[in-house]
């Protein structure tokens, strides 16, 4: 058995995190609050080689394993969670589906622009109706001559309404399958298609810098051409996607968990009362080792479900464990750092409280915690 | 135009720094490596001659143990053609560069084959701080030196340096084949592009030992040195700061005066 990361594995690691703290950090918090989305900034990400990450480089991808992926999330999310996002739902949703699952032809067409970051992508499955009950989505498509004709509405759709967008994958109901379910086929819908409409959601609590959007499709019309793989799989691939998702999820947990750790040991020994470092204080240090503990708990668990994946291993039940544990011990860390800064740790200079808000989503988003703990249990015979 | 940069590979600064328990050196079981920040803007600035100009080599030179091979990797991420490596390392001990005038013998002996129009170093490595390697190479290989460069335009027989100079700038100009040495604000080093990292894993580094340079190792190490380091201690901590008390403003004002004068003799 082997725990050492690759010299890339590391590098990517190091190179990342100094990004993060040059680039990300000085402006995190601001962005945040202005609910700002910065397209200069996710250039940047681009430039460096976040979007694409485990895409071939015949598309422009930077042809790396699926853990230094996750590597550079977890060191994304470690500063700030909204940037996080960008990177985790561009790789995993926007470019992810595309490149599994797209002819030459659409994978020739968008990759490359989205890889290098000069555009984005958004991956539409939730609506209004259906959140973790897939079954409820009423987005159709419908046959006509060789077109297909799409109408309904998707909702919390990442990276889809910003000037950076270049179009979305769109789940709709094609047909009934034998067993009388729906049958779900995906399309690609570029920005500019008429009857497509992308607006950005705001009043958010959490991941405030990046970009959500409402879909809305009226009677929209793509040629045959933009359907992804075949009809009838856009349930396979919805799953599979979400798969991958869940890791990435959950290394924004772990990024999160190990950046709000960071600030509260560092704050615990700068602060003083009765006359020495609260980090001196058993109330204190116990608290901060149990997060040490499972945080390394944590990170173990993410890459052996990462590993599973690069190696072609079945992966279903390690990636929920992970995503599951991961988001929910960014919440105790969380809280505890925000209570280890006490009343600064309110305020908004000292940054823990942008974790501690911005970790809710991780227990909703990409399969609640509910949901994993189903997939779970169903693995395990229950 | 060939352009040799001169890297050093230092403690990060940002991760704490123990000293050994010899006294005379940092301890290093632990320590966290970097590239020089001064010598991350020459190879910055080197990239840049070569894309303006094209048609150009970039050959890093570097001297230290077998953990600098971390730092040309990154090197080669940024974009570097080629990197040569003294490595001066037999059983974890450093028997060759060991002060900046073994450090410089070293480089010039290793540029003795190296074909040059120009080399950039940074102005100092921020370990040791003694300034001196850069222009002791110079030196030691007859060429024209231009310290603290914020600013040049290279033709392909001559550079035009604006160098920082206390209180101003000065406007320096050199024929090649020369040595500058970067300062902060002459650009912003790029971080390497992830593709860049791993096509580096397939770059080879040319890794060299003293004999392979014509040097005697004898002469290095601990029997070359001019400088010997007798013992290490860190700086005092900083004591508490003082609040000035005062019922107005210009009163405050007067006894902070009044402080930087007889206290801390400063004005």
């Amino acid at each position: 058995m082997n725990f050492d990361l690759t010299k890339e594995q590391t590098m990517i690691r190091k190179e990342v995190r100094k990004f993060a703290q040059k680039e990300i950090a000085p402006i995190a918090g601001e962005l945040d609050e202005k609910e700002e989305f910065s397209s200069e900034l996710t250039r940047k990400m681009g430039e460096i080689g976040l979007f694409g990450m485990f895409v071939s480089e015949k598309y422009d991808g930077q042809g790396m394993d699926y853990i230094s992926y996750i590597i550079a999330v977890e060191e994304i999310a470690r500063i700030d969670g909204s940037q996080a996002a960008t990177i985790a739902a561009g790789n995993s949703l926007g470019i992810g589906p595309l490149y599994y699952f797209g002819s030459e032809e659409q994978k020739q067409k968008y990759l490359p622009k989205l890889c290098s970051g000069e555009a984005l992508w958004g991956f539409g499955l939730t609506e209004p109706t259906a959140g973790s009950d897939a079954g409820g989505s009423k987005t159709t498509a419908v046959r006509d001559g060789d077109d297909w004709v799409i109408n309904g509405s998707k909702i919390f759709i990442t990276n889809a309404a910003c000037d950076m967008t270049l179009g979305v994958t769109v789940q709709a109901i094609t047909g009934t399958r034998d067993n009388g379910k729906p049958e779900y086929t995906c399309f690609i819908v570029e920005k500019d298609t008429p009857g497509f409409k992308a607006v950005p959601m705001h009043k958010k609590m959490m991941w405030r810098a990046s970009n959500t959007a409402e879909l809305y499709f009226d009677n929209v019309r793509v040629p045959k051409e933009n359907m992804l793989g075949n009809q009838g799989d856009g349930f396979h691939q919805m799953l599979k996607t979400l798969d991958g998702g869940r890791l990435s999820i959950g290394s924004m947990g772990l990024g999160g968990a190990q950046g709000a750790y960071d600030l509260a040991l560092k704050y615990a020994k700068d602060r003083k009362q009765f006359g020495q470092s609260i980090s001196k204080f058993q109330a204190i240090a116990f608290k901060l080792a149990d997060c040490a503990m499972e945080i390394e708990c944590a990170r173990n668990l993410m890459y052996k479900a990462c590993w599973l994946r690069n190696e072609n291993r079945p992966f279903e039940k390690e990636a929920a464990m992970a995503k599951l544990y991961c988001s929910e011990l960014m919440g105790r860390v969380a809280n505890h750092a925000v209570q280890i800064h006490g009343g600064y740790g309110l305020m908004k200079e000292y940054n823990v409280e942008r974790f501690y808000r911005d970790q809710k989503l991780l227990d909703i988003g990409e399969g609640t915690s509910e949901v994993q703990r189903i997939v779970i249990s169903r693995h395990i015979g229950c | 135009m060939n352009i040799v940069v001169l890297m050093k590979q230092v403690p990060d600064t940002e991760a704490p720094v123990e000293i050994a328990e010899s006294n005379v050196a940092i301890d290093t079981e632990d320590t966290k490596w970097a590239i020089n920040p001064y010598d991350e803007f020459s190879l910055e600035e080197a990239l840049l001659i070569k894309e303006a100009k094209g048609d150009s080599k970039v050959t890093l030179v570097t001297v230290g143990p077998d953990h600098v091979a971390e730092a040309i990797r990154v090197a080669y991420a940024m974009g570097v053609d080629e990197a040569i490596h003294i490595n001066d390392e037999i059983d974890d001990e450093v028997y060759g560069a060991v002060d900046p005038h073994t450090t410089a013998a070293i480089i010039a002996a290793a540029l003795k084959d190296v074909p040059f129009d120009l080399i950039i170093a940074g102005q100092r490595a921020v370990d040791d701080d003694s300034y001196l390697v850069p222009a002791l190479v110079a030196n030691k290989l007859n060429l024209p030196i231009i310290s603290l460069v914020t600013k040049q335009e290279t033709t392909d027989t001559e550079i035009n340096c604006v160098q920082s100079i206390d209180g101003g700038t000065a406007v320096v100009k050199a024929a090649l084949p020369a040595l500058i040495t970067t300062q902060k604000g002459i650009n912003e080093p790029r971080y390497p592009n992830f593709r860049a990292i791993m096509k580096a894993k397939k770059k080879k580094v040319d890794e060299r030992e003293l004999e392979d340079i014509g040097l005697d190792p004898e002469n290095f190490g601990i029997n070359g040195a001019k400088v010997k380091i007798r013992s290490m201690e860190f700086p005092p901590e900083r004591g508490q700061g003082k609040i000035i008390e005062g019922s107005s403003p210009a009163e405050k004002a007067k006894i902070l005066v009044n402080l930087l004068k007889e206290e801390a003799s400063v004005i």
